[in-house]
């Protein structure tokens, strides 16, 4: 089965007054359709500027190289009249924040019927109907006298509803969610993680999910990356991922959440800080962290390899130059 | 060593603040929004208590109203068997030594202008303005030693540091008075997952080493679950229940904690597909027009007709457990 989308060695640079910094550095993955796909990661780990070279959206000092391919068609540096109709018709993405990415001066219905009069060339009315139907099949109650109201109208939750209709507008073959839930309540997160499952079900598309929630993962991805300093430490199927974890990090991120479902006592904790992306160690990104570091580590960047698992009929691919064996 | 004599007891605390109404004149009589209304809780030496619930709920209004950061309307909070509430400003302050607090975002709780020697000894000027420099710089030293800053660091800016390393900083500066409770509001919503667990650590390691109390405000249910000996569940500035800790997850009393255990996504993909989400319905309503009776009936699944006549009171069920239901 071909992907319907293949990131190749996706590197992402920033060109800085210090020099350059390297935020996301040869990352590969597939995402196949219909199929969910989280990137778990803290911050500064590049995993929002990652899609954000993939959509285009990098800041102006920041190149990307390496290859994303929509369906076979190179969309990575794509002019922009090209990028502008993969993001209307084949691409949406949807914000940790909703305030800040919906325009506080515009109606609801004014700017969902912006993007369907804009890229479907649909009437204004016709394009509010659209509207409402959306805002119905997102669950907002009585969609059709709310789509005229103001964001700042809406609560928390109710905004991120309103993003994500708005995502679903030009139904996209692949939304992308950076953060989505990060800002809400867990109440209102599980209620907006429910309506991306049945929407995706209803819908049919990809989705990419980022995050620093290990939860959230679990819950709702097939696949995961995980990643830290920008480099991908390891990547899987969920299950397996969560239940046999082979990198040191993973394993680290696991032991240091508390769980509703366990007994307290002391927190196995990750020593030291998060990377300082001016001034990352030549081997690998976590090698300062790391309790099972060799000297190696420090000199040699790991790159990602498949591994087999033993008992499981998966592959894995895993970024350490200790084997897992030796980890104990 | 923790004894068991009571630290602090709030009773019938209520914070209501005055709202304008949209259009108001000035002669206009303003809403009331009762942020807290009616708390009454104790708290033993050497106890964590935990307070969780949504945005909104009253639960940092309620921490500011007793340190008397914000004004109360009636109640009382008796601290070691004297009234905070009815101090004058002068006897309020002689306490203040007693009752720290750190705060959500570490950096913005530092001031970006002083050293970190300057802001952890700023305590000391206030409460002990006779205490010789060289006392002061001992002090200082001790106090960052132990939540494991480099003394050496005592002449560095705040933004030098890390978010982990500035809530370190602002836990120094709390401890430094030798207080016998501290207020932590989301101390660690703002920071990384492995720095989390750090910062948790830290705080579990200073109430077992100094015998102190600790009020812990948070949002997420498993870190309160983790750091607390009994849990507070506030919604629309009432209390739905008070538990131990371990009774709380493993037979939630009220309805209302029953539905946020549920949305809390669990680190565990099968143990997640395992479970089943119960979605609360709608949004939280307006703290300036609650429901009358219950405040949680509006969306609460067992809701009964009396439940809107009759406000429930905390009802002592044994095992450690409180429950303010009329249904359960």
């Amino acid at each position: 089965m071909t992907a319907l989308l293949e990131v190749r060695d996706l590197t992402v640079r920033f060109a800085t007054q210090d020099g350059t910094v390297t935020a996301v550095d040869r990352i590969s993955f597939d995402l196949h359709k219909g199929e969910t796909l989280g990137v778990v990661g803290e911050s500064g780990s590049g995993k929002s500027q990652m899609v954000f070279a993939i959509t285009g959206l990098l800041a102006d000092n920041g190149t990307a190289t390496g290859s994303a391919r929509l369906e076979g068609q190179e969309i990575l540096n794509a002019p922009a009249s090209v990028m502008n109709k993969i993001r209307a018709n084949r691409i949406a993405m949807i914000f940790q924040d909703p305030m800040t990415s919906l325009n506080p001066y515009m109606r609801v219905s004014d700017q969902m019927a912006e993007v369907l009069v804009h890229h479907k060339g649909m009437s204004k009315r016709r394009a509010v109907q659209e509207a409402v139907r959306l805002l119905d099949a997102v669950r907002i109650p009585e969609a059709a006298s709310r789509v005229t109201m103001y964001p700042h109208e809406f609560s928390g939750g109710m905004r991120q509803r309103v993003m994500i209709a708005m995502s679903l507008l030009c139904q996209p073959d692949i939304l992308i969610a950076d953060e989505p839930t990060t800002a809400l309540d867990v109440t209102v997160q599980a209620q907006i993680m429910q309506l991306l499952a049945d929407l995706q079900e209803e819908f049919g598309m990809a989705i990419i999910l980022i995050t620093h929630d290990l939860g959230v993962v679990a819950g709702a991805c097939r696949e995961t990356m995980v990643m830290y300093g920008g480099q991908l430490m390891e990547y899987g199927t969920t299950d397996g991922i969560f239940e046999s974890p082979t990198h040191p990090y993973t394993r680290g991120l696991m032991r240091a959440m508390p769980r509703l479902d366990a007994e307290g006592g002391e927190l196995a904790t990750i020593p030291g800080n998060p990377p300082n992306m001016m001034n990352m160690p030549r081997g690998c990104p976590f090698v300062p962290r790391c309790d099972y570091a060799l000297d190696k580590c420090w000199q040699e960047r790991p790159r990602p390899e498949m591994i087999d698992m033993p008992g499981e009929d998966e592959t894995r691919l895993r970024a350490c130059l200790r084997k897992v064996e030796e980890l104990g | 060593m923790t004894d068991h004599s009571t630290l602090l007891k709030v009773d019938d605390l209520r914070v209501w603040f005055d709202i304008k109404p949209q259009g108001a004149m000035p002669w206009t009589k303003p809403l009331k929004l009762k942020a807290v209304d009616g708390v009454s809780f104790e708290l033993k030496a050497g106890e964590t208590l935990g307070i969780v619930g949504e945005s909104g709920c009253g639960k940092s209004t309620l921490a500011r109203a007793i340190i008397r950061m914000v004004p109360a309307e009636t109640g009382t909070a008796l601290w070691l068997g004297e009234d905070l509430l009815s101090l004058d400003r002068k006897q309020m302050r002689g306490h203040r030594k007693e009752l720290q607090m750190i705060f959500q975002d570490p950096l913005a709780s530092l001031d970006p202008r002083m050293t970190i020697g300057q802001i952890v000894a700023e305590p000391l000027k206030t409460h002990f303005p006779r205490m010789s420099a060289k006392e002061v710089k001992e002090k200082v030293r001790l106090s960052l030693e132990r939540v494991g800053i480099l003394p050496n660091m005592v002449n560095r800016y705040p933004h030098e540091f890390s978010g982990g390393q500035c809530q370190r900083i602002g836990i120094a500066r709390a401890l430094i008075v030798e207080p016998k409770l501290i207020i932590c509001d989301e101390p660690v919503s703002a920071l990384d997952v492995s720095i989390q667990a750090q910062v948790i650590n830290l705080l579990m390691k200073l109430q077992a080493e100094m015998g102190l109390s600790l009020i812990f405000i948070a949002h997420d249910l498993s870190v309160v679950k983790h750091i607390s000996d009994r849990v507070m569940v506030l919604y629309l500035g009432n209390v739905m229940e008070i538990s131990e800790a371990s009774q709380l997850y493993k037979s939630p009393g009220h309805p209302y904690t029953e539905a946020l255990i549920s949305a809390v996504p669990i680190p565990d993909p099968k143990a997640n597909r395992a479970r089943q989400v119960k979605l609360l319905d709608q949004d939280m309503p307006s703290p300036l027009d609650p429901p009358s009776g219950c405040v949680f009936r509006t969306r609460c699944p067992i809701a009964e007709v009396r439940c809107a006549e009759v406000k429930p009171e905390l009802a002592d069920r044994g095992n450690g457990q409180a429950v303010a239901c009329l249904v359960r």
